[in-house]
């Protein structure tokens, strides 16, 4: 075997392909990883682990500006932007060396460059222009992601007009801004500059904010986010916007009304596209549907020996989605027995602005509209004792049942720290719990996690505190 | 480290097995390929060897047990010079196999194993543990399969390490929905909800006592053999479309060649079965078309004519196959049906000789029996039911006439064979048995 066959390769290193790799590794194949940027991809390097270092420092922030409400008294507070942003980068520094570091543990071969499909079971890499190994392999798995989406004349340009990626290293946090779109990555920014100091606007499209939650999660959170300052337009559209200097006009439509913003910054984020350019899928058999690789349920790609993995692939676009996908995908290469599909209801989602957001499983309306019959829960975090001793006391947390079997279809969630409470329904889900079970559970006091047991409660007409 | 034998597959989908015999005892050397000790699977004896050599340390099934579920260990194997730890050997019937003792074909990947039925036997050894009687089964699963009286013990868990999951109660569900959705409506319908009769119907040991109003009654113990026959011979009832078509055979001239070719030589004996079997190739020749298999995506047309010839045993019955049965003389057909049945009466059939085929024969002309309607043996696309020989009255040319005649009923699967073909084949068969000189070309 020469050095550049291996039994599987993966293309791109962010949470669904080093995962992959390392999975493969520990079932015994030789493998290796190209990656044309940073070990961790978007993830790790300018997604999920950098924005929450950000969300941290404006939830100090938020904290410091009422800080008389838990008896201190402060005054002068501030910071500085270019010390929050390095500390922000640091953090994703550390976990990208930390991929390196696990990829090499495990002997995944990894190879610096851009990959591409030139044949049957092989792939060519280069960088910068120059070839750099020709790679051959019977598996090749294929994560390299997506990018951001962009509008008909609404381009960003890096300067006034930003996309997740400059509004990640900001020089100075902008006075005024808008953002187009208020999914995930939308809201988190929205959350975080507004707890800066920034004067935030919000476009949205539809007619909510958060659009895939759950339609009473969405008006909760809309509630809460305008309380804190936050302006909000659904229902609404952009045209191409007006630069001046260093301002933005905006024109903006909504309900039939015109209006016009002038901003500092636009921050675009109205979803995404998959990368499935110029990895050689051209002739092969790989079907691509609206810019996204269509795979089968052990994510097979119509070409043999070809699979997809993550965002390049489809919906949720979450990096645990992507890591499980790669897992699955190994372990059924490798022909292991008990491998099982992906079920995408059993996936959960978490946004972290403030109050953060978190579900699993069917909206209410996604339930009704498949056809069950329902049994449905709230509990609001006012009526707990530790989200008052937080002052945190915003939330609310609802279940789905189905009402004939008692099946847990859905649970959404918005409030502090429900981004780490949603596992517990997460589990409950995939050990296909009924609320027989989750009555039974003993959560503990005082948690917030008690609002989860008392939700549930709730919808079967028990809930004991409220 | 004591080396763990465990339950072998001996089959692609063999999920348990009963251990029937230990050859081997605590304490016993065993080299690599000794025999430890004999498994009945779905429908033979089979031997498990040695693969390594050894001591066996510890004896964790008894012998008679029932149900073993393949990979559940079943001894401990000592190196050289090693002792048996004292503490109890983990049993549980979830272990991740550490050595596999024979090289087995491998399951099919994602097949699931059954789960064995609650209704256990008494002969549990002490290592069984509580493991072997349990069925796991999510919470969700069992209230679905309990709402829908669905017995979970003849379920197939498809969830992790075959946990029943929802997914295989609505699978098991939908298979029955239109069985099914009277008797639910009726439920609903009713003010104090009755459980809705199910198409699986549970049928427990305390369910038949009541039912039959509990006379005195003794017990005999499942073997494999006959869990398979309920399993598949209700499935086929259940799944399969029969019709049947009953034609009489007079044999006289038959007979007579048979009693003149066996008079010829010692080496064979040909019995009248063999005949039928040879008119039953030659004819599925004829009418390729009776020699079908159903399938979901395309009625499969056999290019062999592979013949299942049902033989009884003491505790149940099987099948072993007399391949290419088109190309085989009678003497080459007497002589393997010989051979196969006394195999399969002392359990010795090798796996390919009873698994397969694509027609059956069954025979029970010998009990007197003047004609029955026997059940479908899935894949295949129907099976001849084959009565006595016996003399009756005839009409011939208007007359009254004495005739020896036998009276076979085909069975078909509709799916793949129809009422015309059916008839074909039918035809040509007893245009063969009746001039069995064309048989012997």
């Amino acid at each position: 075997m020469s050095d550049n066959s291996f039994d599987l390769i993966v293309l791109g290193g962010g949470p669904g392909g080093y995962v992959a790799a390392i999975r493969a590794a520990q079932l015994g194949m030789r493998t290796a990883l190209v990656e044309r940027d940073q070990l961790g991809g978007i993830c790790l390097n300018w997604g999920c682990i950098p924005t929450k270092a950000l969300l941290r420092t404006s939830e100090i922030n938020h904290l410091l500006h009422h800080l008389d409400q838990f008896g201190f008294s402060a005054r002068d507070v501030g910071f500085d932007a270019g010390k929050v942003v390095a500390r922000s980068r640091a953090i994703a520094k550390q976990l990208s060396n930390g991929v390196g570091y696990l990829l090499k543990k495990n002997k995944v071969s990894v190879i610096a460059g851009t990959g591409r499909l030139i044949g049957k079971g092989r792939l060519a890499v280069e960088k910068d222009g120059k070839a750099v190994a020709e790679l051959a392999a019977p598996h090749i798995v294929l994560a390299t992601g997506a990018r951001a989406r962009s509008l008909p004349g609404l381009a960003p340009d890096g300067e006034q007009v930003w996309t997740y990626k400059e509004a990640m290293v900001p020089a100075a946090i902008p006075k005024s801004l808008l953002v187009v779109g208020s999914g995930a990555i939308g809201i988190e920014f929205a959350s975080f500059y507004n707890d800066m100091g920034a004067d935030v606007t919000i476009v949205e499209l539809l007619e909510r904010v958060l659009p895939v939650e759950d339609e009473e999660i969405s008006a909760f959170a809309r509630k809460a986010f305008e309380k804190e300052g936050i302006k909000i337009h659904t229902g609404a559209t952009v045209a191409a916007f007006a630069q001046a200097g260093d301002r933005v006009t905006v024109p903006i439509e909504a309900n039939g009304k015109k209006t016009s913003l002038d901003v500092e910054k636009v921050i675009l984020a109205v979803g995404i596209v998959g990368n499935v350019e110029g990895i050689g899928l051209e002739g092969t058999g790989v079907e691509v549907e609206r810019s996204h690789v269509v795979v089968d349920e052990w994510l097979r790609t119509g070409e043999p020996g070809v699979y997809a993995i993550g965002d390049l692939v489809g919906p949720p676009w979450l990096a645990h989605k992507a890591s499980h996908e790669g897992v699955i995908c190994v372990e059924h290469i490798a022909g292991l027995n008990d491998v099982h599909p992906l079920d995408l209801r059993n996936i959960p989602a978490c946004t972290y602005c403030r109050p953060q957001v978190a579900s699993v499983g069917l909206t209410e309306r996604a339930a009704r509209e498949a056809g069950y019959e329902l049994k449905v829960g709230h509990f609001p975090f006012i009526g707990n004792g530790k989200a008052l001793a937080l002052g945190a006391p915003e939330g609310m947390v609802k279940t789905v049942f189905d009402a004939k079997t008692g099946e847990l279809l859905g649970a959404h969630m918005v409030g502090a720290e429900v981004t780490e409470l949603i596992q517990g329904y997460a589990i409950a889900k995939t050990l296909e719990t009924t609320e027989a079970e989750l009555i039974r559970t003993i959560f503990p006091h005082p948690t917030l996690s008690e609002t989860m047991h008392e939700a549930v409660l709730d919808a079967y007409g028990r809930a004991i505190h409220f | 480290m004591p080396i763990e034998v465990l339950m072998p597959a001996l089959s692609p989908t063999m999920t348990e097995g009963n251990l029937a015999k230990w050859l081997k005892h605590e304490g016993d050397e065993v080299h690599s390929g000794d025999v430890l000790a004999e498994i009945e699977t779905d429908k033979a004896t089979m031997e498990v060897e040695a693969v390594d050599d050894g001591r066996v340390g510890r004896i964790l099934v008894p012998e008679g047990t029932q149900g073993v579920k393949v990979n559940q260990p079943i001894a401990l194997l000592l190196g050289a010079g090693e002792e048996l730890a004292s503490s109890a050997p983990p049993t549980g019937p979830e272990r991740t196999p550490a050595v596999a003792p024979t090289p087995v074909p491998p399951e099919e990947p994602h097949r699931a194993t059954m789960v064995p039925p609650s209704s256990a036997p008494q002969s549990r050894g002490p290592a069984d543990g509580a493991g072997n009687g349990r069925i796991f089964a999510s919470p969700l699963a069992r209230r679905m399969a309990q709402q829908a009286g669905v017995d979970l013990a003849v379920l197939t868990g498809s969830g992790p390490q075959g946990r029943i999951v929802k997914a295989d109660i609505e699978k098991a569900l939908s298979g029955t929905a239109i069985a099914r959705a009277p008797a639910a409506a009726a439920a609903q319908a009713a003010p104090p909800p009755m459980p809705p009769a199910s198409a699986t119907p549970a049928a427990s040991k305390e369910r038949i006592l009541a039912l039959a109003g509990n006379p005195p009654y003794r017990e005999q113990p499942l073997s494999a053999m006959r869990r398979v026959i309920a399993r598949r011979l209700t499935e086929a009832k259940q799944t399969v479309p029969h019709f049947y078509l009953t034609i009489d055979c007079e044999i006289d001239e038959l007979l007579k060649i048979r009693k003149e070719l066996n008079s010829k030589s010692e080496s064979y004996k040909i019995s009248l079965n063999d005949f039928v079997i040879r008119a039953a190739a030659l004819a599925l020749c004829e009418v390729p078309a009776a020699n079908a298999s159903w399938s979901d995506d395309a009625i499969l047309l056999w290019d062999t004519v592979d013949i299942a010839v049902a033989v009884a045993l003491d505790d149940g019955l099987i099948t072993p196959i007399v391949h290419h049965a088109e190309r085989k003389g009678l003497a080459a057909i007497a002589k393997e049906t010989k051979d196969l049945a006394a195999r399969a009466r002392s359990g010795k059939l090798k796996l390919e000789e009873f698994q397969g085929g694509t027609f059956s024969i069954s025979n029970l002309g010998m009990y007197g029996v003047r004609e029955f309607a026997a059940v479908i043996n899935p894949p295949h696309g129907g099976i001849l039911a084959v009565g006595s020989g016996e003399q009756r009255p005839v009409v011939k040319d208007g007359a009254l006439a004495v005739a020896t005649v036998m009276t076979c009923t085909l069975s078909c699967d509709h799916r793949a064979v129809d009422g015309a073909v059916g008839a074909r084949f039918l035809a040509a068969f007893k245009r063969l048995v009746e001039d069995p000189l064309t048989m012997l070309l």
